[in-house]
């Protein structure tokens, strides 16, 4: 029984051991060992970085299969608010979502609903001023994962408010026991997910005990399907209610747009979010209120399962929002804050963090290796090729003083050892035993008479 | 307590050069990097970044090169920031919140809000001042494991400067 379970997984068949994932791993999850990839699952966060960099199409994101839907007597779908932008711009919201419905489902609540509550949550907790500064959003689950992983002195600043996904899962299958008189157990919520780090989020959930959310299956592998039955999709279903606002959230900037209080920044893309968290953990950013922050590039319309190129799906969504403009919120006012004051919103358990940059339990173990370290980085070329594995030199050499790896791992050295060896090779071949040594004419003590 | 091993002290330094804002931040984030590694409670390595950066940010701002150094033990970890520079006349006047002597460009970029030292007063345990004008400064901060920082012990004994 492995601790942690991860979506983003490895085709040993298809990996030919190549460094693109290695090079754009945030956490150095990754090293190339016997010619495959091998994640070190304790640092992996499920960015979804490495399928994306993945040449070979040899990492993969782990889904629940469309079976699972059979085990429900009432299914409903929850699209997140980027799966507007993966239909071209001149689509109805109404039929796509009509379209999603025809595929498979017998209801559909759009996570873009539970966003806008969400948002109302967020501003009530910026409202009681009575926090640490910047809160952080708790949207993006690869995001509180590098927390947990690489800031755990950060993890207090996670805002303690539930997901968009998580929230829609409670108010959806709410609204289905209560249309069908089913018992919950029979209604089935599946997230339609652009990415890997929710299905984890689901499977591993952070912040709470059990994800509300029944499976998950990603866009691109319900698009096909969807598109299908876009052209024939009924417009009259009144299945459309999200706001404008909240369709934004598929979008970097939507959910500050959205929550709409105090000083706000807004950061996408991993490599991004970690520059901007080392601010914070400088103290350069204690002026700002919350930060929203986002794995993939553009938001989740970037997402690493989705169909269409995200910045095509970035002027889609913004397309259809405006066709929804003048909708107003899905949930009133007085609904959200008794949804706010029960504590539906609320996150039930503090997030643990996940340190796992120590070398040993030992801190004077611990000392003695990052000594090593810092001593063979520097007599490692620097070039961060890649070659022998590791991401870097200074991972390689991190690797090294963890027992993990040896110095001949790198070419270079290894080339440099070979020199050596043969320059030793050389001198010896040129030596001669005595008895067959050529005389000597100048030594010879020829005859002493 | 006789038969307690000597812990044994791990020590960084890098060189910082003055005005280089490109580079700066780089050698305090060497230094946290190697308190992470060596597995030092998470809230003395809160405590610990944000003395660092600002003791780095010190000498690229306001010196023409220096070394910042760090002595990691078990217990502690001892910050130093050893400058060639303009050195401080007034450390009582530096000291306080908001006072600064960085230049326009350099508030522009958003730097010498004059919450340096105020701020490795406020997140280390101890806190040291040596500085001759003309000459150069030397700021040592302590960090202790166990202790409680946020300045409810920052003592900070400034040995008065000027000795020039």
């Amino acid at each position: 029984m492995t601790r942690y379970f991860h979506s983003v997984t490895l085709d040993h068949e298809k990996c030919r051991g190549c460094t693109n994932c290695i090079k754009r791993c945030p956490t150095e999850a990754i090293r190339v060992r016997e010619g495959k990839a091998r994640i070190f699952e304790e640092r992996c966060i499920d960015c979804g970085e490495c399928i994306r960099a993945c040449p070979n199409h040899a990492k993969s994101a782990l889904t629940d299969s469309l079976d699972r839907l059979c085990g429900f007597d009432f299914t409903v779908a929850l699209p997140a608010p980027a799966f507007l932008g993966q239909f071209r711009r001149t689509s109805m919201p109404e039929k796509v979502l009509a379209a999603l419905l025809t595929a498979g489902f017998d209801d559909v609540y759009e996570v873009a609903v539970a966003a806008s509550v969400v948002s109302y949550a967020v501003r009530r907790y910026l409202m009681t001023r009575d926090f640490k500064k910047p809160l952080i959003s708790s949207a993006c689950p690869a995001i509180v994962r590098l927390i947990q992983v690489r800031f755990p002195a950060l993890l207090n600043l996670v805002v303690p408010i539930d997901t968009p996904m998580e929230v829609a899962g409670v108010l959806a299958k709410r609204e289905a026991v209560k249309k069908t008189g089913l018992d919950p157990a029979r209604v089935g919520v599946f997230f339609i997910s652009p990415c890997a780090a929710k299905v984890t989020a689901v499977k591993q959930p952070v912040g709470r005990d059990k994800s509300a959310i029944d499976g998950v299956f990603s866009m691109s592998q319900i698009y096909g399907l969807v598109v299908k039955k876009l052209k024939d999709a009924p417009s009259g279903l009144g299945l459309q209610r999200a706001s404008s606002s909240g369709i934004l959230w598929g979008r970097s900037g939507g959910e500050n747009a959205e929550v709409g209080y105090g000083e706000l920044l807004a950061v996408d893309g991993v490599h991004n979010v970690i520059a901007v968290l080392h601010e914070v953990e400088k103290g350069r950013l204690s002026d700002v209120d919350y930060l929203e922050a986002q794995a993939c590039v553009g938001g989740c319309i970037g997402g690493p399962l989705v169909p269409e190129n995200p910045f095509v799906a970035r002027a889609n969504i913004k397309a259809m929002a405006h066709m929804v403009a003048d909708r107003p919120l899905p949930v009133a006012e007085a609904g959200m804050q008794a949804l706010y004051d029960e504590g539906t919103l609320s996150m039930v358990k503090r997030i643990p963090p996940r340190p796992v940059m120590s070398l040993d339990e030992d801190v004077t173990m611990a000392m003695a290796k990052v000594e090593l370290l810092e001593k063979t980085v520097e007599s490692l070329p620097n070039l961060d090729c890649g070659s022998c594995g590791s991401p870097s030199c200074r991972a390689l050499a991190e690797d090294i003083a963890r027992g993990l790896a040896f110095e001949t791992d790198c070419v270079f050295k290894l080339r440099e050892r070979v020199r050596d060896l043969a320059a030793e090779m050389k001198e010896l071949a040129e030596k001669v035993p005595p008895s067959m040594e050529r005389p000597r004419a100048t030594v010879e003590p020829d005859d002493d008479a | 307590m006789a038969s307690e091993p000597t812990a044994r002290v791990l020590t960084l330094s890098f060189q910082v050069e003055g005005q280089n804002f490109r580079a700066s931040g780089e050698a305090a984030g060497r230094i946290k990097r190697a308190l992470e590694q060596v597995g030092l409670d998470w809230s003395i390595i809160r405590r610990a970044a944000v003395v660092i950066y600002e003791a780095e940010m010190n000498i690229v701002i306001h010196a023409r090169r220096g070394v910042l150094s760090a002595e990691i033990t078990p217990d502690q970890v001892v910050i130093v920031a050893d400058d060639e520079g303009p050195g401080i006349p007034d450390i009582a006047l530096a000291m306080t919140e908001g006072y600064s002597t960085a230049s326009a460009e350099v508030r522009e970029m958003g730097f010498g809000a004059g919450m340096g030292l105020p701020n490795i007063t406020k997140h280390s345990d101890e806190m040291r001042i040596e500085t001759e004008v003309g000459k150069g400064t030397r700021v040592t901060a302590v960090i202790r494991v166990g202790a409680c920082g946020d300045g409810s012990r920052a003592v900070s004994d400034c040995s008065q400067g000027s000795r020039g």
